[in-house]
C-alpha cells in the first residue's frame, strides 16, 4: 500500500470521527441557540454548566454513580475472576458463562429484565436499583480484564508464599492481588467509562427525579425548549479537552520512555 | 497446622471466591431473564398462552419493524467493517511509537458519552442538510459514527498478533502484495472481523436512542417497540415477547460465531 493511501485512510477516518466534536467545541464559545449562527464570543455556556443547579446535579450524580458502581463492580469482579480461574468445576464454569450474558445481550433486553426484577422484589425505580443495574453492566468487563492477568500469573508464586509461612489470606492479598493489579485497574477504568456511557439500564432503573448525562442529553434533544441544550456543548467540549490532554500525556510518557531505552542501548 | 493442611484449606477458599458474584448473577441476570420468558408466555391475567407470539408474527407492521431493524443492523455492520478494516490494517502496519497515539485517537471518542456524540453528529448533519431530509441515511451515519471504534479495535488487536513470517513466506513463494493480503492476512483476521461485527450488529438493531435522534422519531426499530410497551403502551407481556425474540436472535448469533473468542471486547484492550 502506498504511503499516501495510508495517510489518506487515517486522515479521512479521523475527520469523520472528530468533525462533529470539533463543531460542538467551536460553538461552545458562543451563546447562540443554533449551531451555524455565531453570536459573538462568550464563555457563558461554561459558566452556566456549573451554576445552573439542574445541570450541576446531573453531572455530579453521573460521576458519583460511576465511581460507586465501578468500585463495587471491581471488588465483585476481581473476586469473581479469581474464583472463576481457580474453580474448574461447574460453579466456575457457570459463573463465567453467566457473566458473558450482559456483555452480548442487547442492552434494552438487559434493561427491561432489570425493570421486571426490581418491580418483582418491590424495589421499583430507585437509586439502589440503578446502582445494581450498573454493577450488572460493569462487572463482566472487570472479570474480562482480570482473567488474562491471572493466566499470566506464575502459580508457584503463591505456593512459595505459603511455604514461607503466609496464611492463605496473606498469600492472596500480598502476592496474588498485587500481581494482577494492572488488570484490576484497567477493569475499574473500563467500568467507569461503561457506567458514564450507559443510557438503557439507567433509563429503566433510575428514580424519576434523577438524571444522568445520558438521560438528560436525550431528554434535552426531545424537548429543547424546556432544557439547557446549548450548555451541553460546553459539557462535550470539557470531556473532549480532558480526553485530548490524556492522549498528550500518554504521548509524552511514551516518547520519554523510548528516549530512555535508546540511551540505555548507547 | 501443617503446610499441607493449610494449602488444601486455601485451595478450598479460593475456589469459593466466585460465590458472591455467582449469587449476584443468578439474582440479577438469570432470574430477570426468566421473568422475560414468563411474561412472554403469559396473558395479562397470568395464564399460560402462545397468543403474544401469534400477535407479533401476525401483525405485518411488527414484522416490517423487525426486518427494518435487521437491515439497519446489517448495513451498519458492513459499513463499519468497510471503514474499520482499512483503518485497523494501516494502524497495524505502523512501526513507530506513533501507532499507540493514533490508536488512542481512534479509541478516545468512546470515552465521550455516546448520547453527546450523537448530539454532535446530529448537529453536523443538520448543518450540511442531511438531517430531517434523508432519515435512513441520517440514522445509518449516526449508527456508524457511534459503533465504528468498536470495529477498529478488535480487528486491530487480531492483526498485530499475526506472525509476520507467514506473509514473508507467501511472498518468498511468489505471492504479490495483494495476494499475500487476500490469502494470508485476511483469513487470519476473520476472528477480529467476527468479533467487531458482533459488537455492532445487535446494538445497532436495537439502540433506539440513535434511531430516534437521527430520524426525529420517524424510524421505529425493534428496541423502540420494547420501550413503547414498557412505557406508555404498558403491556409487559407484549414487551417481554419482543425481548424474547431478541434473546433468540442473540442466542442464534452466539451459536453462529461460537468458535470465536469474545473475550476481546474492544473496550477492554483499549486500556
Amino acid at each position: 500500500m502506498k504511503k499516501t493511501v495510508k495517510i489518506l485512510i487515517i486522515a479521512v477516518a479521523l475527520l469523520f470521527i472528530y468533525a462533529p466534536i470539533i463543531l460542538l467545541f467551536i460553538y461552545s464559545f458562543t451563546e447562540s441557540k443554533t449551531i451555524g449562527l455565531w453570536t459573538g464570543f462568550s464563555l457563558d455556556l461554561y459558566g452556566r454548566l456549573f451554576t445552573v443547579r439542574q445541570l450541576r446535579n446531573m453531572i455530579v450524580d453521573t460521576l458519583v454513580l460511576a465511581l460507586l458502581a465501578a468500585s463495587l463492580s471491581t471488588v465483585l469482579g476481581t473476586l469473581g475472576a479469581i474464583g472463576i480461574y481457580y474453580n474448574k468445576k461447574w460453579l466456575g464454569k457457570f459463573t463465567k458463562s453467566a457473566s458473558q450474558i450482559p456483555v452480548i445481550n442487547a442492552e434494552i433486553v438487559t434493561a427491561i429484565s432489570l425493570a421486571l426484577i426490581f418491580s418483582f422484589i418491590a424495589m421499583g425505580r430507585s437509586y439502589g436499583a440503578l446502582l445494581i443495574g450498573h454493577i450488572v453492566l460493569c462487572t463482566p468487563f472487570v472479570v474480562l480484564s482480570v482473567l488474562p492477568k491471572l493466566k499470566q500469573l506464575d502459580p508457584s508464586l503463591y505456593e512459595a508464599a505459603l511455604d514461607l509461612g503466609a496464611t492463605p489470606a496473606q498469600a492472596l492479598f500480598k502476592v496474588v492481588i498485587p500481581e494482577i493489579l494492572p488488570g484490576i485497574f484497567s477493569g475499574f477504568m473500563l467500568a467507569i467509562t461503561l457506567s458514564l456511557d450507559d443510557y438503557m439500564v439507567t433509563a429503566y432503573t433510575k428514580p424519576p427525579t434523577m438524571e444522568t448525562i445520558s438521560t438528560y442529553v436525550y431528554g434535552a434533544m426531545r424537548r429543547p425548549s424546556h432544557s439547557y441544550l446549548a450548555e451541553l456543548r460546553a459539557l462535550a467540549s470539557i470531556i473532549f479537552i480532558v480526553m485530548m490532554a490524556a492522549v498528550l500525556i500518554i504521548n509524552v510518557k511514551a516518547s520519554s520512555k523510548i528516549k530512555k531505552e535508546k540511551n540505555k542501548n548507547i | 497446622m501443617t503446610a499441607e493442611k493449610r494449602k488444601s484449606f486455601f485451595t478450598f477458599s479460593r475456589k469459593q471466591l466466585c460465590i458472591p458474584y455467582a449469587l449476584f448473577l443468578v439474582l440479577f441476570v438469570i432470574f430477570p431473564l426468566a421473568l422475560i420468558v414468563y411474561y412472554a408466555f403469559t396473558a395479562k391475567d397470568g395464564s399460560f398462552t402462545f397468543a403474544n407470539f401469534v400477535w407479533f408474527f401476525s401483525t405485518p407492521a411488527y414484522i416490517k419493524v423487525l426486518f427494518r431493524s435487521i437491515l439497519i443492523g446489517l448495513l451498519t455492520t458492513v459499513i463499519c467493517l468497510i471503514i474499520g478494516y482499512p483503518v485497523a490494517y494501516v494502524l497495524s502496519l505502523i512501526k513507530s511509537h506513533r501507532r499507540t497515539i493514533l490508536l488512542l485517537l481512534f479509541i478516545m471518542p468512546m470515552w465521550i458519552n455516546f448520547v453527546l456524540r450523537a448530539m454532535a453528529m446530529k448537529e453536523l448533519l443538520n448543518l450540511v442538510g442531511i438531517f430531517g431530509e434523508y432519515d435512513y441515511l441520517s440514522v445509518i451515519i449516526g449508527m456508524v459514527y457511534d459503533y465504528l471504534p468498536f470495529t477498529i479495535l478488535p480487528i486491530y488487536s487480531v492483526l498485530i498478533k499475526i506472525d509476520k513470517s507467514y506473509g514473508e513466506a507467501a511472498a518468498d513463494l511468489g505471492a504479490g502484495k495483494f495476494k499475500v493480503f487476500t490469502s494470508v492476512t485476511l483469513p487470519l483476521s476473520v476472528a477480529g472481523i467476527v468479533s467487531g461485527a458482533t459488537m455492532v450488529f445487535l446494538p445497532s438493531m436495537t439502540c433506539y436512542v440513535i434511531s430516534d435522534t437521527f430520524s426525529n422519531r420517524n424510524i421505529t426499530i425493534i428496541g423502540k417497540m420494547i420501550e413503547q410497551w414498557f412505557g406508555s403502551g404498558s403491556n409487559w407481556n407484549y414487551g417481554s415477547t419482543i425481548a424474547l425474540i431478541l434473546l433468540v436472535i442473540m442466542f442464534l448469533g452466539t451459536l453462529f460465531t461460537g468458535g470465536f473468542s469474545k473475550e476481546d471486547t474492544g473496550r477492554g484492550s483499549a486500556l
